[in-house]
């Protein structure tokens, strides 16, 4: 390992700039004659549109236009798309309504937008937007998953009855009812994962900017993957031609998801510069816009239950889960509680047969889609309540129902389409045993017992899919586009690099580990290679970055390229240095003949590329090469994790005391890096567990936490110190051997802490958030259970 | 944010006289006006910001009494050594208030006429038997806090001076709301001269009060079991999320103990 190459502790070279408040971000970029925009939003859950009157808002100081749905109609603009099909369990396609980027006839939650202002400055935009007279007539709301689904519920798109988008289902139902019929123990539970707003600290924004003279477009915006908005917004809404459309993402401050998805506010801006006659317009979302209508995550209420035989093997899990995905669905929304969270219900765990059921369920709230996990948070959430649940009802220890449990062999196939391709899933529990010290706990246990308070244990012992994906298998199942990478390398005459990347960050470090891999495969320095990303007229197309999938995925890619770059610089330098090209290596920066001292420097072959004057027969000049990289399976991150919790019985609020995570993300590129990542997810994780909860009013569907007055993010106080380490079995679907690190943290965690509440205060019953008046309460029912 | 206008007067007439207008407010650190200015949920026509008034500003002791500007940061209280060494129960209510953000701008005065029922300075003012000095007049704390976000303050009134009796034993004992970090019960116990004050906010559905049950008893003994199963009727609790009348009302119980324990 060289002291910038793969495996080293680099310092972050994107932090110069982050640090220094020196990072450029979409709100940082100011186009001559901007003007602003200011949504009108919906303050009904479900509402019908009667009438809009826009002629104060239009004659307010500053106002360039005012514009409603029905104009965006008459332009034939579409409507925002859901991009993966799933099909319900007759065959039939499912049921997306409607979703116009600016309602027209019916407002279907709080915040949807109704129309926009444009004005001179943002203020004057806001000051109108209030003066546009919209007449509702009110309709009747359901946000609640299981009454929507009640015969008589409002209902919210025509073609959706009952409000379910598909039935879906997963796994064989004759073999695992079979299997629960003849099981020695099974035990059942209704789990709720709650609802989750993402909040990134950098708010959604976009900028549309026409150019009238060349009739092409430029979206600057908070994107996780600008070539996927330009192919949306092209093709699918037709605000603008491909090859008319450039998007530009540039510095993006958090995404967790939330940033992949093609909003209505984009469209928007794109259409609304046009009308305009080609100034920009910007949009920024205020906080109060971010609760409201960035997409939502989780939110899945689940009946699950699982079969055990007399020698604790499990024998069946049988699931159905209602999951929200809100008054429209957005762009990744039916993969979600699909083929990212039911695929995934096997855990670590040998377990013959699965069914699964799912059904998604229209709602009057924001639309919810990925987030941080995307799908597998849900599955583990439900695996390891179930597991941990068990041991206890069996009254055998957690570790060993797990261990008794644990697939061994690889590859592995489970009944929910997934193949594991390598693991060792006790190397990572026995880490994270060992790291807690769990076997003295009793001890632990006994002596926070007497100071009064109440000490537990949990365990979680994760798996989840990432390097998303190999394009032919989610093609399979429904995905509209591929899930590849591509990469660039050029060369420069002097040596230097850069590097084009289908990837984008935004908090990952990619600056970074990118140009780690360069110094690793060229041994020039990490500050010669320049990451170039973000812009679809710079980097010819890319997938972008979530599911984790920027190391196993885009590196590979990366890698892939570099093959190439190394072809071609062995063979001219065996050509420049009259030796064989078997002979040749590239070594620290050199280019030299194995076992001799003769050698060029790694930039005097690119001049020499450039230069052109001595080349080997037929060879192009230049040293500029790409990839396109398909991987072949999803790759499998797994872990253990190990929560220690006291509960104050008289206040019933947790104080966290231990956490241990002992992650497998195969090959590690920057363990500080990876550190960072785990830390992240399991602050959001913890957050899940213990802190986050989004709750809509029942009867109104009003948003009531729609604020940090109401929404509790994790604070730094909130969190232990953790304790994080790595086992490592590598990959083997993709030239580095990695698997994926981005998410973790926030997938394994949650069961963790709830499993280590629940232990201390002796009441399974207990939803996420485990707030202090949610453990005070499960303590009173467990006070009043013994009396 | 809606259009204002504001104005940072040098001495307290000019401040009282840019009030004097209905549609003006005075900005006193501007922790929750600012906020709500920002939600467009208030739009006064002018901003009055007292932060330059010289009239506000000092901690000094006065008598058995520590007086405390009312333009005064919760950051300056809680690292004055006076406040420290004469009331470090105050000096600790400071220090929790908020986060630093919070601390370096919102000031005492603020925060009193403000009376938000969870802000955690109206169960000092009530428990320790503060004296508000306006302009005008002195305020007992029995008579000063009138319901949520009311107090007897009249239109164009400035507190300017808080005088709190030096206690012989004090505490302040908070549990926070986890998503504001406001008080979801904060209990203020105090033993002055022998009597005993118990002050509850965060709680209350009429905002802050006294938890007049126990104080005999207190003053008779000074101990955690005094309290006893002392707490408010659940139904005069605030209902939120975080907490419902129950859960609310045993927490003032639980901190009530803990205060005493802790004085």
């Amino acid at each position: 390992m060289g002291a910038e190459g793969l495996g080293a502790r680099v310092l972050r070279k994107e932090d110069k700039r982050f640090i220094t408040g020196r990072g450029r971000y979409t709100d940082d970029y100011d186009l001559k004659d901007t003007t602003y925009a200011a949504f009108v939003r919906s303050p009904h859950a479900h509402a019908r549109i009667k009438n809009i009157d826009v002629s104060a808002a239009e004659a307010a100081p500053g106002v360039v236009a005012v514009l409603t749905g029905s104009q965006l109609t008459d332009d034939k603009i579409g409507g925002m798309i859901c991009g993966w099909m799933v099909h319900s369990k007759d065959g039939s396609p499912m049921n997306a309504g409607a979703h116009p980027a600016i309602a027209v006839d019916i407002v279907k939650h709080v915040g949807d937008q109704v129309a926009v202002v444009i004005a001179e400055t943002n203020g004057q935009a806001r000051d109108a937007a209030e003066l546009v007279e919209v007449d509702y007539e009110e309709l009747p709301a359901v946000v609640n998953l299981k009454a929507a689904v009640k015969d008589g519920a409002p209902q919210l798109h025509p073609e959706a009855a009952n409000n379910i988008s598909f039935d879906w289902a997963i796994g064989e139902k004759d073999a695992t009812e079979a299997a629960f019929a003849a099981a020695a123990n099974v035990v059942s539970m209704d789990i709720t994962n709650n609802r989750l707003v993402p909040n990134p600290m950098e708010p959604r924004v976009a900028i549309g900017s026409y150019d009238p003279a060349e009739e092409h477009y430029t979206l600057y915006n908070t994107s996780q993957n600008p070539h996927l908005a330009r192919l949306i917004l092209s093709a699918f809404v037709g605000v603008a031609p491909e090859h008319k459309l450039r998007v530009i993402a540039p510095d993006v401050g958090g995404g967790f998801g939330s940033k992949i998805f093609v909003y209505p506010e984009e469209t928007v801006c794109l259409w609304a510069s046009k009308r305009i006659g080609g100034r920009p317009v910007k949009w920024t979302s205020d906080r109060t816009e971010a609760f409201l209508v960035d997409a939502h995550g989780r939110d899945h209420v689940t009946e699950a239950e699982m079969a055990l035989d007399e020698n604790n093997k499990i024998t069946g899990l049988r699931v159905h889960t209602l999951a929200n995905i809100g008054a429209y669905m957005s762009t990744f929304s039916s993969a979600v509680p699909t083929y990212l969270h039911a695929t995934l219900l096997s855990g670590q765990y040998n377990i013959p047969n699965i069914y699964a059921e799912i059904d998604a369920v229209y709602t009057n709230t924001s639309p919810v889609d990925a987030y941080r996990g995307a799908g597998r948070p849900e599955a583990t959430y439900v695996v390891e309540r179930l597991m941990e649940t068990a041991a206890r009802q069996l009254g055998i220890s957690p570790v060993e129902l797990r261990r008794t449990n644990f697939i061994t062999e690889f590859p592995h196939q489970t009944p929910v389409i997934m193949a594991y391709d390598a693991g060792d899933y006790e190397a990572s529990l026995s880490a994270a045993l060992s790291a807690s010290d769990y076997d003295a706990f009793e001890t632990r246990r006994e002596e926070a017992r007497s100071r009064g308070k109440l000490r537990g244990i949990g365990l979680s012992c994760y798996i989840e899919a990432c390097g998303i994906a190999p394009s032919a298998a989610v093609g399979s199942l429904g995905a509209g586009v591929g899930l590849w990478e591509s990469a660039e390398i050029r060369v420069n005459p002097v040596g230097t690099v850069e590097v084009l990347t289908g990837s984008h960050s935004h908090g990952q470090g990619h600056e970074t580990t990118f140009a780690q891999l360069v110094n690793e495969r060229l041994g020039i320095p990490i500050e010669n290679v320049q990451i170039v990303h973000g812009d679809t007229d710079k980097v010819q197309f890319g997938m972008g970055t979530y599911g984790s999938r920027s190391g196993a995925v885009g590196m590979s890619a990366i890698s892939k390229a570099l093959d190439k770059i190394e072809a071609k610089t062995k063979k001219l330098a065996a050509h420049l240095l009259e030796a064989s090209e078997a002979d040749i290596v590239i070594e620290g920066g050199q280019v030299k003949v194995a076992g001799t001292d003769q050698a060029l420097g790694f930039h005097e072959v690119a001049l020499a590329a450039y230069t052109a004057h001595n080349m080997p027969e037929g060879m192009e000049p230049g040293l500029k090469e790409g990839a396109f990289y398909d991987p072949t399976n999803f790759t499998f991150p797994a872990g253990s994790y190990v929560c220690e919790v006291e509960v104050d019985p008289e206040t019933g609020r947790t104080e966290i005391v231990q956490f241990v995570a002992a992650d497998d993300f195969g090959t590690i590129i920057n363990p500080m890096i990876v550190d960072g990542q785990v830390h992240g997810g399991l602050a959001q994780g913890i957050g899940q567990a213990l802190l986050e909860g989004c709750v809509y009013d029942e009867d109104t569907g009003q948003l009531i936490t729609a604020s940090f007055m109401d929404y509790t993010m994790p604070r730094a106080d909130d969190l232990p110190n953790f304790q994080v380490s790595t086992t490592k079995t590598e990959c083997p679907g993709n030239p580095l051997g990695m698997k994926g690190c981005g998410e973790a943290g926030a997938i394994g965690s949650p069961p963790a802490v709830i499993n280590a509440i629940t232990d201390a205060i002796g009441n399974n019953n207990l939803s996420m958030p485990a707030t202090p008046l949610k453990v005070w309460q499960a303590l009173q029912q467990t006070s009043a259970a013994a009396e | 944010m809606y259009q204002t206008t504001y104005h940072r007067p040098a001495t307290l007439d000019e401040a009282i006289k840019l009030g004097s207008n209905d549609e003006a407010k005075y900005l006193s650190g501007g922790q929750t006006l600012i906020p709500t200015m920002k939600q467009r949920l208030a739009s006064p026509e002018s901003l009055v910001d007292l932060s330059g008034l010289s009239e506000l500003q000092g901690i000094r002791a006065d008598g058995g009494s520590l007086s405390i500007g009312a333009g005064m940061t919760h950051a300056d209280v809680a690292s004055s050594a006076q406040v420290r060494e004469m009331i470090p129960a105050l000096a600790d209510l400071a220090g929790g208030i908020g986060d630093p953000h919070v601390r370096n701008m919102g000031t005492l005065g603020g925060s009193v006429a403000n009376n938000d029922p969870s802000a955690d300075y109206p169960a000092a003012v009530l428990a320790l038997n503060a004296t508000i000095y306006t302009n005008k007049r002195e305020i007992s704390a029995d008579s000063f806090f009138n319901g949520l976000f009311e107090t007897v303050l009249e239109e164009g009134e400035i507190i300017t001076r808080i005088s709190f009796p030096v206690p012989s034993k004090a505490n302040y004992q908070k549990f926070d709301s986890p998503a504001s970090r406001y008080a979801l019960v904060g209990v203020f116990a105090a033993r002055t001269d022998g009597n005993c004050r118990v002050a509850v906010t965060g709680a209350g559905n009429d905002g802050v009060f006294r938890m007049e049950a126990a104080e005999g008893a207190l003053s008779a003994s000074w101990s955690a079991d005094s309290v006893g199963k002392n707490r408010p009727d659940p139904d005069d609790m605030i209902v939120d999320l975080h907490g419902t009348g129950e859960y609310r009302a045993h927490l003032v119980n639980v901190l009530a103990k803990r205060a005493v324990t802790a004085a």
